[in-house]
């Protein structure tokens, strides 16, 4: 009775036709959401599906003609987009190039260079007395740098280099071609024996898709002739006549080889300045030094101690083929362009850099520990390599001080040949370990080993010194 | 009654479509494949193509497929772990939002160590002995490749 007078007056209008409609237009409304979702995710996996059938889309032709990446990237802009990011300048601690900022000059138009390793290291410039590597010596930068850093380093100013260098500085597959009238070897051998700035002048691009893919299938290949001719030695040596690494080398070997095309201990062979790979007796740094002493080879001959040298280059192939990583089966481009995932596809990543950039995927996928435990394992490994580069350099910069000493006090040459040839055999054990891009990584004990022999060279050219200067009083 | 009328239909229409565009979905997502024990279906997204090339060329190829490590006994179980895991990993690749290199969460490893277990009972049993005291060994510690890299 009490509720009554607060009935709502009987004139307000009654809202059941509004309550009686709400189930409906809830439900209808959340049909709508449901089929919208549903929709939603239909389209998702239906782009997924197209993406792992790993859309390839024709948009230009590609022939054996075409050395410009950017065509090829049209038809595969993922593989380009990350081929281009190789102008990132990122230092790892023991390596990479920092972007240091120049005044661009007439004759260099660079402003940017990476770090000079002679004004880390000033012993390099005792190392290299000399030679045109104590007038300029920078820490490497990434791929698109190649062609421009080759360009424009100081070296070129002391010494005239040949158009045999371009051979690994530039994109130089169809410029080879064209020389040889269709024969690539013809071609090489033309273009070593032009000037460098004369061939220069034939090449535009920095390593490019065409240097190691196939235009028509994009399969792995070798278009190099110094590695072609270097692995046939190399095979020749285990006993394996005429070995064609295009046609006789597995996937897995390829994605290893293509970079071994340049990452390679190499040295100009007579007027004609072939590129040859010391690798007729193998690829350990004995097998190299044996090679170039039964040929009696020397790069140049020392400003302080008149001793005959080696300068090695950057052997990264022959170091990882010493390695635990090489014996495994994994290869260059495991580590350096790791696969990644975009939508369902999986590509390579062709923006090669260090993998300690890349830790996730370029270690983590065998390696399953912590990102920060691995990239300590890596640096304890490459600490370790540097500890005993610092040994090994100040040993021989030792031994080069005393033979300097001797040559000043009146020794000839022929009494001081058993200490040269201790300089040559240490400088070239130290600098194959130095040249190479991975402080030891690549192949940590026998890096160790090689520092260990030099060191032990160093001090038995000095002993050497020792004992004549003894016997002669 | 004629709004009524109206209103059913439009239920009606909204709940059939979004049956008919589920079931489509569905059946184009191959969802059914996903009910089977058939190792290829786990592969469908390519996500797992990886383990399953490695798991085709692995030492268990010819006893346990993927169901057998990665579900655990009894039919209930199994479904709810297919279903929980089934949601996630589709939420995951739908979404695009997950780490790589992909690795198998707490529970799911706790599945595997479980089925190892069920088929080698004897040798765990022979290696940890009768006491229990001590907290039970990780077979995938060591074991981690035998199904697949």
């Amino acid at each position: 009775m009490a509720r009554a007078p607060r009935r709502p007056p009987a004139v307000s209008p009654p809202p059941q036709p509004r309550r009686r409609y709400l189930p409906t237009v809830i439900i209808a409304l959340t049909a709508a959401v449901l089929a919208a979702g549903g929709a939603a995710l239909l389209i998702n996996i239906f782009e997924r599906k197209q993406e792992a059938r790993n859309p390839f889309y024709r948009v230009v032709e590609l022939d054996d003609q075409t050395t410009d990446p950017a065509l090829w990237g049209k038809n595969f802009p993922l593989q380009y987009d990350a081929y281009r990011r190789t102008v990132d300048q990122q230092r790892t601690r023991f390596g990479g190039s920092e972007a240091v900022p120049r005044t661009p000059t007439q004759v260099d138009p660079r402003s940017v260079v990476a770090q000079s390793r002679l004004e880390e290291d000033a012993r390099l410039k005792t190392m290299w007395a000399g030679y045109a590597f104590a007038k300029d010596f920078r820490e490497d930068r990434g791929h698109a740098y190649m062609l421009e850093d080759q360009t424009f380093t100081e070296r070129q100013a002391v010494v005239q280099q040949p158009g045999t260098c371009l051979h690994c500085h530039a994109s130089v597959y169809t410029v080879y071609r064209q020389l040889g009238e269709g024969d690539l070897i013809k071609g090489f051998e033309h273009m070593n024996q032009m000037a460098f700035s004369e061939a220069r002048k034939l090449v535009t691009h920095p390593v490019a898709c065409i240097d190691c893919h196939d235009p028509g299938t994009m399969q792995l290949r070798v278009t190099r002739p110094g590695f072609i001719e270097g692995m046939q030695a190399l095979k020749a040596a285990q006993g394996l006549k005429d070995y064609d690494v295009n046609k006789m080398a597995t996937r897995q070997e390829m994605r290893a080889y293509v970079c071994g095309q340049c990452h390679v201990e190499y040295y100009f062979k007579g007027a004609e300045k072939r590129l040859v790979y010391p690798w007729a007796k193998g690829l350990q740094v004995e097998n190299i030094l044996a090679y170039y002493d039964d040929i009696g080879f020397k790069d140049w001959t020392h400003a302080d101690s008149n001793a005959p040298l080696l300068k090695a280059q950057h052997p990264e192939f022959e170091l990882w083929n010493q390695g635990i990583h090489a014996r495994s089966g994994v290869a260059c481009a495991d580590c350096h362009m790791p696969y990644k995932r975009e939508g369902a596809l999986k590509i390579s990543d062709h923006h090669v850099r260090s993998p300690l950039l890349n830790i996730n995927l370029a270690c983590q996928t065998c390696h399953r520990w912590p990102e920060t435990e691995i990239k300590d394992r890596a640096e304890a490994i490459q600490g370790r390599t540097f500890a005993l580069r610092h040994l090994a350099m100040e040993a021989l910069v030792e031994l080069i001080n005393d033979i300097k000493a001797e040559r000043a006090s009146g020794k000839s040459d022929a009494e001081l040949a058993t200490a040269q040839d201790f300089q040559r055999r240490a400088q070239f054990f130290l600098d194959f370990i130095e040249a190479e891009n991975s402080m030891g990584f690549h192949a940590p004990q026998e890096a160790a080993r090689i520092l260990g022999t030099s060191i032990d060279f160093s001090r038995r050219g000095q002993v050497s010194l020792r004992d004549r200067s003894n016997h002669q009083q | 009654m004629r709004l009524d009328t109206i209103a059913s239909l439009v239920v009606g229409a909204a709940v059939g479509l979004v049956i008919g565009l589920g079931g489509y979905t569905f059946l184009y997502a191959r969802g059914s494949s996903y009910l089977t024990d058939n190792p290829a279906a786990c592969a469908n997204c390519h996500l797992m193509q990886e383990q399953y090339d490695g798991w085709v060329k692995s030492s268990h190829r010819a006893t346990a497929a993927c169901n057998d490590c990665h579900t655990p006994e009894g039919f209930l179980p199994k479904y709810l772990t297919k279903a929980s895991n089934g949601f996630w990993h589709s939420f995951a690749f739908t979404t695009g939002y997950f780490p790589e290199p992909v690795r198998i969460g707490g529970r799911n490893r706790a599945i595997s160590e479980q089925a190892c277990r069920t088929c080698h009972r004897r040798i765990v049993d022979a290696i940890e002995g009768p006491s229990h005291d001590q907290a039970p060994l990780s077979c995938l510690g060591c074991h981690r490749r035998v199904g697949h890299l």
